[in-house]
């Protein structure tokens, strides 16, 4: 069994959990038969995995768009001046903003290299015989769309060169790559929703966007969703039916036991929030929820760590609230530095408003650390050593933290249930539901 | 109240404001309860450096020059004690061009805190030890003692005026704002409502015509000559009492560069103003002695020469400053039981006012002037940085108490007590 996998992000260039999620998926499903050619935007040195085959979409040869080679001058496509020695050979494509459909996973932190990462403009440089060579910047950068559009184009070529047996695309980035690949191809294909447009946005959703996910999800012969909650969101409101959905929960990567627990300076008493600083994650009801426990435990120190659109925002709300010597705002964090939060954390908590899945909780039971976690997220269906509340309800949450803070019998026990359990919450287990779905599509 | 017998000459103070923060170093989450330092007394360095050679130098010998051709000049100067801390490290013949000026008697210091800080909003206390470092650090340097007091950023109220009084000053200068002079003009000396206290009021047209205005092309008045410039002086002089015109120091070359011509423009202003027949130069100290005030100025609520209001909504306006003063404000009693002297220092340049004019989120042209003025990206930035290092502060405060708490009770005996403690945090330079 040979697929055809089209993702946006791999380790190690990811910024949020869709890079994990394929990395884990794809290195499990390589443990059976299953080959997989992974496409991305954008791949280097870096990017390696012996369990597959990656493509990287910036070193395929496309033809020109009929727009591109009538119009090279047109206002939204500059050509930059060529060197002389390359003159008729290379025209320098740079598309100007347009929009920013992620929150950018860091406009603050300055230097980061995730950061440098994502605000390349996109290139495309041409060879002789009127074909481009699109020079993905493989982010969430102002110049999506185009990207989006581009990456279908480099699909159809890689559809036509390679034989495979199933088209598998992960999300709407890549969805229309996934359609283009399975008009040249005639193959099955499976698109995997890790998040929608409702869950990033609420009710803003932009349209483009949702467009997209509802054409991808239309086009497909099965659909895979990280959850419970996430299916019922594409039977509400992208009108799926529901026998075309199946629910396959995302695994938890084994991770290496950091063995030296660090207390934080700060305190021995600290809460953490650890996500991106966006409405989906439901930011404020934290800082609303910590305002209440430090009513009563006034010690307790609050950490929000990484950052998004919303962090302006929050820093102002918690400077209303007089809580800022209590809370700390860190800014984007390396990985090394999430270890150190999270050794030195007493409770995570993600209060997310709409949460497909969510693989923090699980990052942090891992680490040692006690979780709440909010009803309206797709871990909530497969964690049930944890404390769940609605997010909204700021009351249980803040008694939830403080439960935690003052029994520590509660947040032992907890934790060590809690492990059991996620032991067994695998991405060989995902891989399996989706091995049987990829033969029930080809028999 | 008019003076029976008018001067045929009527009057003109001079005053420049000498102001650098020590601006802090990158500090962030993880560096909390590292103790390293907070000060980034490299960039502190270039900038002090830079500025010198660009502004407060060239300025300097200007004035000298000028002075000893003109010994009729007045210049007053307000030097903040972080200002010439820094210089004093970084550029020290700037200090020496300052003793200069003073040696000359035409130049003359105004009192301010030390660490050009908010501090009379949070203890008296506080606000009057920084101003008498500041006199302290005047005296040692320029062998004067300052009789006028101008508070960081012309910030003044008239609780304000009452402590300066206490602490023997004859007057003070502030913002002469429309709201307060109520139809009045703001070239006479007025007096405080229940204390002899004089107030002196910046004409901040005039003054802003240099400071701001000067390198504005699209204002009407552009480009400002010395002749104009004079000419507008003398129709007011021909009128009333006293012009104060006051501007930063580092208008001159830092931001407004050489090359706009501003440097001939202060020489040739200066000449003509030395040999007007109508403007008189004076420094605040004869100011007191030879003019009456007109009448009583009633100032309830804080103003200042900063942003559009001229209130104290540079620093406090929003949330975020207001917190972060706030949790600084909080460390007071405990930084102070600790007897420390490098952890006293330390929370006080956390005080200076540049640190809460970095957050500002205001927009418009006063956002440009905050930013401008700021080492961030973003107030957010600033924000986040200032209270890491706070945070840190207020470790080493706790840290400091128990080590010491633990040093008393086992192991030393009291009299060497103060040399253990002041050595428990290593300083690289001295501040």
């Amino acid at each position: 069994m040979k697929i055809l996998m089209f993702g946006w992000e791999f380790p190690p260039h990811i910024s949020g959990g869709l890079g994990t999620a394929c990395f884990g998926l794809t290195k499990s499903l390589a443990k059976s038969d299953t080959q997989i050619l992974f496409v991305v935007p954008r791949a280097d040195g870096e990017t390696t995995a012996k369990e597959l085959e990656i493509i990287n979409a910036s070193n395929i040869l496309v033809p020109l768009s009929s727009e591109e080679v009538k119009q090279p001058e047109r206002k939204h496509i500059r050509s930059t001046k060529p060197t002389k020695k390359e003159e008729s050979k290379i025209i320098t494509l740079r598309v100007n903003a347009d929009l920013s459909p992620y929150n950018s996973p860091d406009v603050l932190s300055g230097g980061t290299s995730i950061s440098k990462w994502n605000y390349q403009f996109s290139k495309g440089v041409v060879q002789a015989g009127g074909k481009v060579r699109y020079q993905f910047s493989g982010s969430y950068g102002p110049n999506l769309m185009e990207e989006v559009e581009r990456y279908a184009r480099t699909a159809t070529e890689i559809a036509e060169k390679k034989s495979f047996d199933i088209i598998h695309a992960h999300d709407w980035l890549t969805f229309p790559a996934g359609i283009a690949a399975k008009k040249v191809s005639a193959k099955p294909l499976v698109v995997h929703i890790h998040a929608t447009e409702f869950d990033r946005t609420g009710n803003t959703v932009d349209q483009r966007i949702f467009k997209i996910e509802r054409e991808g999800m239309e086009a497909a012969d099965r659909i895979i969703a990280v959850s419970q909650w996430t299916k019922n969101i594409l039977t509400k409101h992208y009108s799926i039916p529901p026998a075309k959905v199946m629910v396959v929960h995302n695994g938890a990567l084994a991770k290496k036991q950091n063995s030296d627990i660090q207390q934080l300076p700060i305190g021995k008493k600290v809460i953490t929030f650890l996500g991106r600083i966006t409405y989906q994650k439901g930011p404020e009801y934290f800082i609303d929820a910590a305002a209440k426990v430090l009513e009563k435990y006034p010690d307790v120190h609050f950490v929000m760590a990484g950052s998004g659109d919303l962090l302006p925002a929050m820093i102002e709300r918690v400077a209303r609230l007089r809580i800022s010597s209590q809370f700390h705002f860190t800014g984007f964090l390396k990985c090394n530095q999430v270890d150190k939060l999270w050794s030195g954390t007493h409770v995570y908590v993600m209060p997310s408003v709409s949460e497909p899945f969510g693989i923090s909780p699980l990052e942090a039971v891992q680490a040692g650390v006690p979780v709440i976690i909010s009803n309206q997220s797709g871990v909530a269906e497969v964690m049930h050593h944890v404390i769940k509340v609605d997010f909204w309800n700021i009351e249980a949450l803040a008694d939830a933290m403080c439960n935690l803070l003052k029994y520590p019998s509660l947040s032992k026990m907890l934790h060590k249930k809690s492990k059991e359990e996620i032991a067994n919450i695998t991405w060989d287990q995902a891989a399996k539901k989706i091995n049987t779905l990829y033969h029930e599509l080809t028999a | 109240m008019n003076l029976p017998h008018k001067p045929k000459k009527n009057f003109l103070n001079l005053y420049f404001q000498v102001h650098q923060p020590r601006r802090l170093g990158q500090f962030s989450f993880f560096d909390i309860g590292t103790g390293r330092d907070y000060f980034d007394d490299g960039l502190n360095q270039i900038i002090i450096r830079r500025v010198a050679k660009d502004c407060y130098l060239p300025a300097n010998f200007l004035l000298l020059k000028l002075i000893q051709k003109y010994p009729n000049i007045r210049i007053t100067f307000s030097i903040s004690g972080s200002a010439l801390k820094q210089l004093e490290v970084f550029a020290p013949a700037v200090v020496e061009s300052f003793q200069m000026l003073a040696a000359t008697g035409a130049v003359e210091f105004l009192s301010e805190t030390y660490y050009h800080s908010l501090s009379f909003l949070h203890s008296k206390d506080e606000f009057t030890s920084q101003i008498e470092k500041h006199t302290e650090k005047v005296q040692q340097l320029f062998g004067m003692r300052p009789t006028v007091f101008r508070n960081t950023e012309l910030i003044y109220n008239d609780d304000i005026g009452r402590i300066s009084h206490n602490l023997g000053f004859k007057g003070v200068i502030t913002e002469g704002i429309d709201k307060v002079l109520d139809g009045r003009s703001p070239n006479y000396v007025y007096q405080h409502p229940d204390r002899p206290t004089k107030v002196f009021l910046r004409n901040y047209r005039l003054s802003d015509d240099i400071a701001f205005r000067y390198t504005q092309k699209e204002w009407s008045q552009w480009p400002l000559t010395p002749t104009k410039y004079v000419a507008w002086l003398e129709a007011v002089v021909k009128k009333e009492e006293l012009i104060t015109l006051s501007m930063d120091y580092e208008t001159f070359g830092e931001h407004h560069k050489a090359n706009t011509g501003i440097f001939r423009f202060l020489e040739n202003t200066l000449t003509k103003v030395a040999k007007h027949k109508y403007i008189k130069m004076v420094a605040p100290s004869e100011a007191i002695e030879l003019l009456h005030p007109v009448d009583t100025i009633e100032v309830p609520e804080s103003i200042s020469w900063a942003d559009e209001n001229r209130d104290l909504s540079a620093w406090l306006g929003n949330d975020i400053q207001r917190d972060a003063f706030d949790t600084l404000c909080k460390l007071e009693e405990s930084v102070k039981t600790t007897g420390s002297t490098t952890l006293l220092n330390t929370w006080r340049y956390l005080q200076t006012s540049d640190h809460f004019y970095y957050m500002s989120t205001k927009a418009g042209n006063d956002g440009r002037v905050h930013n401008y003025f700021s080492p961030y990206a973003s107030p957010y930035e600033a924000f986040m940085n200032y209270m890491n290092v706070v945070s840190d502060l207020s470790l080493q405060i706790e840290k400091h108490k128990d080590i010491s708490r633990i040093v008393r009770r086992e192991f030393t005996p009291p009299e060497t007590r103060k040399r253990k403690d002041s050595s428990w945090r290593p300083e690289k330079l001295t501040f």
